[in-house]
């Protein structure tokens, strides 16, 4: 069920990009997948390629670390990001903690994804100009 | 009907709280449970209702076997975390109103510390699939990471300060310290707040709660049985859930900072005829320090983004304006879910405080706080 809900999230982030939902009734775009959507209550979903750009909302930098399997990661940064589509994600920051410095609200980012350890795409965002955009 | 004054909770227990219990969570949450029946001066056959609180310990059934109980008339499972002991309350106050059953016991259970850790718990929990499935791969994995944003934008916004989340670390610690029975029983200054190691930025380790064994419960009954029973009366005065806009994932919340109890808080508020004012104690979810600064803004105690400064100068002390986890909390008693935040508050109201108690208090509350944003409270009083 889940699987199949976040397929194409999981297919488009393997190619590099940010597949979302988009209400197949109403056009309301949505993130993380789910059954239905909440505006028009249709079942009706249909894979959309959104762009990969956002602004930062907030951040924490790790440096405890919670799982042995990224202690080499630590410090890390996380970021919660408004993407340009109107979803939300939280990904890895670029450049570990030493970059927390730079993190401010509103900070343009872009989206890349990334293979982590067990080689599942792991959304990284980093720093953007605008004429990047 | 409302439930004010429609039900009291007539016995609380309590085991040990500590880090290596030797024994099981159903264990903890069956001894508990025994010392809550006999506070009331109840015999566990008497329970003809059973809402178990979490899922560490025994479903309902075993109080069937273990207690003897020949009639269990009710039974529900409330799915919201640190926000079930509260739900709780309500629930088994509805169903005591309604004369479905009489007595109903509500206990909690659980040894973690020689388990898995919160980090790898919450990816087993149905409610958190997507926060495991999106949030896990880029390096979320403890509650602490996912709280951290929301506390960050508060204090970009507001200019909340360490300093203030210091506050009530230091305040709690030196109520467990009164209490006797808590995990944590070395003193703590804000320096060593702002000298303990960094977790996760703007959380350091002495802002977040432990990793606790032990059981905590209690009974529910009619406020008419309750004054027939062994203790002072504590009354349900008010009480009510609510929940934020995407529950389960703070990400993809619209307003990072929405919590639900800024929406239970002005229905429990308005059944109990109480307001802010009227709190003699309170008795605030602390899964975080900063969750309890943001609950007291959004159950109306200050404005909000003021979070900060309301907890400063002492005021959450015992001798303070508005005596707060007078226990010692999640912070340093021990996490038991909240439900050491409810036994608490009974105490309180009966005057049994010990060095912890509160003058006079007559009115308190009581806050839950579940999962990544489930709100509840109860509002509690003696009979006036």
């Amino acid at each position: 069920m889940s699987e199949e809900l976040s397929r194409a999230y999981w297919d488009g982030a393997a190619r590099g990009v940010l597949v979302v939902q988009q209400c197949g009734n109403c056009g309301k775009i949505r993130h993380y997948p789910r059954v239905l959507c909440d505006a028009c209550w249709s079942f009706e979903v249909r894979p959309l390629e959104v762009a990969g750009r956002g602004t930062v909302r907030s951040w924490t930098v790790t440096e405890h670390a919670f799982d042995p399997a990224i202690a080499a990661d630590v410090p890390y940064t996380l970021v919660t990001v408004d993407m340009a589509a109107g979803v939300r994600m939280l990904g890895r920051f670029r450049g570990g903690g030493g970059m927390a410095a730079r993190i401010r609200e509103g900070m343009l980012v872009r989206l890349t994804f990334e293979p982590d350890a067990a080689g599942q795409p792991m959304p990284v965002f980093a720093p953007a100009a605008p004429q990047e955009l | 009907m409302s439930l004010k004054g429609a039900a009291a909770i007539a016995g609380i227990g309590e085991t040990a709280y500590t880090r290596r219990s030797p024994r099981t969570a159903e264990e903890l949450q069956f001894e508990a449970s025994l010392a809550a029946i006999a506070d009331a001066g109840l015999t566990p056959s008497d329970i003809d209702g059973v809402i178990p609180v979490g899922i560490t310990g025994a479903p309902a059934e075993e109080y069937v076997t273990n207690f003897g109980i020949r009639d269990l008339r009710f039974s529900a499972l409330i799915p919201h975390g640190g926000a079930s002991g509260v739900g709780a309350l309500q629930c088994a106050a509805a169903a005591i109103a309604a004369g479905i059953c009489t007595t109903v016991l509500v206990p909690f259970g659980r040894n973690i510390s020689s388990g898995a850790r919160a980090g790898v718990r919450i990816h087993q929990m149905p409610q958190f699939r997507l926060v495991t499935e999106f949030e896990r791969p880029a390096g979320a994995i403890a509650p602490a990471q996912l709280y951290a944003p929301m506390a960050r934008q508060h204090m970009q916004r507001y200019g909340t300060t360490s300093e203030q989340f210091g506050e009530i670390a230091v305040v709690c610690r030196e109520h467990a310290i009164l209490n006797g029975n808590a995990v944590m029983t070395k003193p703590i200054t804000l320096a060593d707040h702002q000298n303990s190691r960094m977790i996760t930025d703007p959380f350091r380790l002495l802002d977040c709660s432990l990793e606790s064994d032990g059981g905590a419960a209690y009974v529910v009954t009619s406020a008419e049985r309750a004054r027939d029973l062994r203790q002072p009366v504590v009354e349900l005065l008010g009480v009510a859930l609510g929940h934020p806009d995407s529950p389960n994932s703070i990400t993809q919340r619209p307003d990072l900072g929405e919590i639900g109890i800024a929406r239970a808080a002005p229905i429990a508020f308005a059944m109990a005829g109480a307001g802010p004012a009227d709190i003699d104690v309170a008795e605030v979810y602390d899964c975080f320090t900063y969750v309890v600064l943001r609950q007291f803004e959004d159950m109306g105690f200050c404005a909000k983004g003021e979070g900060g400064p309301f907890v400063m100068n002492g005021r959450l002390r015992i001798d303070g304006a508005l005596p707060t986890n007078t226990h010692g909390g999640l912070l340093s008693q021990g996490h038991l879910l909240g439900m050491n935040h409810i036994v608490e508050l009974v105490r309180q109201l009966r005057g049994h405080g010990g060095p912890a108690q509160v003058d006079g208090a007559q009115v308190g509350l009581v806050t839950g706080y579940g999962d990544m944003g489930d709100g509840g409270l109860a509002i509690m009083g003696r009979p006036r």
